[in-house]
């Protein structure tokens, strides 16, 4: 084979292999830090693995955010407008956190319906709701509402 | 009347960029002289409009006219001047202002800097940049008006300025980036001209490179301010999140590094011609996409101001347009412009290519963490978010393998250079890196991996790059003689490296030292942090302009000895927004940072405390590369007019 040709092919077949081993780690890496987000019913459904780091978000119910007195311990109940779900958090919840509003939690799903989170985020601005928290609150309703109907349903003769 | 003069102004701006688009273009394909001579006054016109009408929306802030919804929504009769000022960029409408204002700007200033180019090539390329100047117009004109009025129910008072946002980093931090995104669109005019032209020579060049050159340099301080910024203003001690608003400003940077080094080649050796086109290409698309990730609101982030779907749509399909056009045109006509190239792998072309390739690399896999979620969440896979981890698996490991390649790179020869040079500068290299990773980290009481990897890497380019400064300056009566005489271009790159090595310093000893803890605190409380005790002092109450402040006092001593005293704030704004001021002492060894958190009880506080050795650095370095930038400017080869002879064919190998 001509020099120049045979060095030109070791190239192409060098960057082959080089960026095949890249797309293949880089993919590998993604699915091993890829958080998916859930809401409180799918939660509540079992349809969550335990033992993966998640995202849950939803609207913190009023009145159900308790400190643990003498540490930084704090807990508080995300809901979709249908189900809901305990998180506990140790650390400084975000400025624009609180009862009624938007939140996200990351963490792990501990014994059963419980997060244990390692990380809370609020909205950023009054106006604004995140959203994944948008659109888990509307499927929320719905189901809710569904729900409602379906009871209303079976009880009518 | 103001708002409506605004208005006028910037409709007469987009039916000059109109022109400006065409009429130059045709007159280069038509050999029209007049028509080519159009695109120079047509540059300035657009300016003097665009700058009337952002200075119209600024008199209508300055004037706290609510009838304006823009106004009404971002401004408040309560807000200092300059926040007054700073709010005409603080939402979607006023920033895609300012960015039309920095483009027609951008713009203005190649028309009044390229009287020695062919004025075929100064008439495409401003019609190119009119093309782009069109498209964001139109974009501002039919979807996100500032000017739109709120009558007859004009509010009586504003929404105010989001609280974020109303701090000095937002003052010059947007302007800056988009003077960096924008000032890219210069380069790919450039490219698209060089293409539309057919020649590619030593003047196009020459007159490229200045003009990335300081692009790159403002898009490096947009960065470095904005990673700043979330520094002291989030109140979370961190100085980079991996966040898609991020990475949609660091991903242009990438590219542009890659095509400022690949320029280089172009000049000096004539290869990598298509290579650079593509990049100039990528670099601006690149920027473009990381505008409609910002602006469309597909993205959760500080930045996402509204979700309009067809905001969305517009910017989607202009970037198609861009993108799809600009790479069918180089399909078509870069073949064209390919020179054989001949270089040793140890040569500074082998290496400035492996660079390009990580540079990619690092870019394709930033691209991939962050458009999957968006794709995936289009395509119903789920909503998904990528966590630093995957960022920092691959960014880390690269820019190690950069840092190596950019000690030796940088002393190599052009074509190929002897073995010996080379194997004697790696191990002058390695015997300063090896026991830098060994001794070094000990300063910070204990020797960690990261830091060690760092500080090896900062040691390797220090080392290799004073020596060759050192040899470089060896050849004149005197040291100083020899400093003085190394050109602009040199000592730009001298500089740029040191503050890559500066800013790897930083990021390993920030990553691997620093100490946090969130703390519960009574007044007269003391906590140790990293040696430092930290003594909280209870809090007062105080009031600003447009907010109520609680104020935190802390008084931090180390051994005893008093080293600061610091105040961090809790705000609450008029608007019921509640906003952490830090309380930050900074030092080049370290950073001491406090935060209060939230009111546990009566006279308690949930606390944070950092302690943050070298954070500083990061900053240094992104100012370090930028300095560097404009100093390589400088150099008197740009000033120079290219000889007429010089400039060969693009179908002639240089000598």
């Amino acid at each position: 084979m001509h020099p120049l040709r045979k060095r030109r092919l070791l190239v192409v077949v060098f960057i082959l292999v080089v960026s095949s081993i890249g797309v293949a780690l880089a993919t590998y890496a993604l699915r091993q830090n890829m958080n998916l987000f859930y809401t409180p019913s799918q939660v509540a459904a079992d349809t969550v693995p335990g033992d993966v780091r998640i995202r849950v978000g939803g609207m913190v119910v009023r009145g159900s955010l308790t400190r643990t007195p003498g540490d930084l311990g704090v807990s508080f109940r995300l809901t979709d407008g249908n189900d809901e779900l305990l998180v506990h958090y140790t650390g400084i919840l975000p400025d624009l956190f609180g009862e009624g509003e938007a939140a996200v939690a990351a963490g792990y799903l501990r014994s059963g319906r419980t997060l244990e989170a390692d990380q809370v985020l609020a909205k950023h601005d009054e106006n604004y709701t995140p959203p994944e928290v948008a659109d888990a609150m509307k499927t929320g309703h719905a189901a809710r509402a569904a729900r409602d109907a379906g009871a209303q349903g079976s009880s009518a003769p | 009347m103001i708002p409506e003069y605004g208005h006028f102004a910037l409709i007469l701006a987009l039916c000059l960029s109109l022109v400006l688009a065409v009429v130059p273009m045709l007159g280069a394909t038509l050999g029209r002289p007049l028509w080519m001579a159009s695109a120079r006054p047509l540059a300035f016109g657009q300016l003097v409009l665009v700058a009337i009408s952002f200075g119209c929306l600024a008199a209508a802030f300055l004037g706290d006219d609510f009838s304006v919804r823009y106004v009404a929504q971002n401004g408040n009769s309560l807000l200092p001047v300059y926040y007054k000022i700073s709010a005409v960029w603080g939402a979607h409408e006023g920033s895609l202002l300012l960015w039309v204002l920095v483009l027609a700007g951008w713009t203005a200033a190649v028309a009044a800097f390229s009287r020695e180019l062919p004025p075929e090539l100064v008439a495409r390329v401003l019609a190119v940049m009119g093309m782009i100047a069109v498209g964001f117009h139109l974009f501002l004109l039919l979807t996100s008006n500032p000017f739109e009025r709120l009558l007859p129910m004009a509010p009586a008072e504003g929404r105010d300025l989001n609280p974020l946002l109303q701090d000095f980093g937002l003052i010059v931090h947007p302007p800056l980036l988009y003077m960096g995104y924008v000032g890219l669109s210069v380069p790919f005019a450039f490219a698209i001209a060089a293409l539309l032209g057919g020649r590619m020579d030593v003047a196009w060049t020459r007159w490229t490179r200045p003009w990335t050159n300081i692009a790159w340099a403002f898009l490096t301080i947009g960065i470095t301010l904005g990673s700043w910024w979330a520094y002291y203003e989030l109140g979370w001690g961190g100085w980079w999140f991996w966040d898609p608003v991020e990475n949609a400003s660091f991903m242009p940077w990438l590219i542009a590094t890659a095509l400022v080094h690949s320029l280089a080649v172009t000049e000096k050796r004539g290869l990598f011609r298509g290579w650079t086109l593509l990049l100039a290409i990528f670099a601006f698309a690149l920027s473009l996409l990381g505008t409609f990730m910002v602006r469309s609101g597909v993205l959760t982030s500080v930045h996402a101001f509204a979700s309009d779907p067809t905001r969305g749509v517009f910017v989607l399909a202009f970037l198609g347009v861009v993108i799809g056009g600009s790479l069918l045109l180089y399909g078509l006509r870069a073949p064209a412009l390919r020179v054989p190239a001949s270089f040793g792998w140890r040569s500074r072309e082998a290496f400035v290519l492996a660079n390009n390739g990580l540079l990619a690399v690092i870019t394709a896999v930033i691209l991939l963490g962050t458009l999957y979620p968006l794709v995936a969440d289009v395509m119903g896979w789920g909503k998904i978010s990528v966590g630093p981890p995957y960022f920092n698996s691959f960014f880390v490991p690269l820019t190690l393998a950069l840092a190596l390649l950019m000690g030796i790179g940088a002393l190599l020869q052009w074509k190929d250079s002897a073995p010996a040079p080379m194997a004697r500068a790696a191990g002058l290299g390695a015997l300063v890196a090896v026991p830098a990773a060994g001794l070094l980290p000990w300063l910070w009481g204990s020797w960690q991996w990261g830091a060690a990897l760092a500080l090896a890497a900062t040691a390797w380019i220090a080392a290799l790059t004073v020596r060759d400064l050192w040899r470089k300056s060896a050849f004149a009566p005197s040291r100083w003689q020899g400093l003085q005489r190394l050109r602009g271009g040199y000592w730009g790159m001298v500089c740029a490296h040191l503050g890559i090595a500066v800013a790897i310093a930083g990021a390993g000893v920030a990553s691997s030292y620093s100490v946090q803890q969130d703390v519960r605190m009574e007044p007269g409380d003391t906590q140790v942090v990293a040696g430092y005790e930290f003594r909280f002092d209870g809090v007062t109450a105080r009031d600003g302009p447009n907010y109520h402040a609680q104020i935190g006092a802390f008084d931090v001593r180390r051994d005893g000895h008093p080293v600061a005293h610091l105040e961090p704030e809790k705000r609450r704004y008029q608007g019921g927004q509640v906003m952490t001021e830090a309380g930050i002492d900074a030092g080049l060894g370290r950073d001491l940072y406090v935060v209060l958190g939230e009111p546990l009880d009566d006279t308690a506080w949930a606390v944070r405390l950092h302690v943050k050795p070298l954070v500083r650095w990061l900053w240094l370095g992104g100012a370090l590369i930028a300095i560097g930038a404009v100093v390589a400017v400088g150099d008197r080869r740009y000033r120079r007019p290219v000889p007429v002879r010089a400039a060969v064919s693009a179908n002639v190998v240089g000598p």
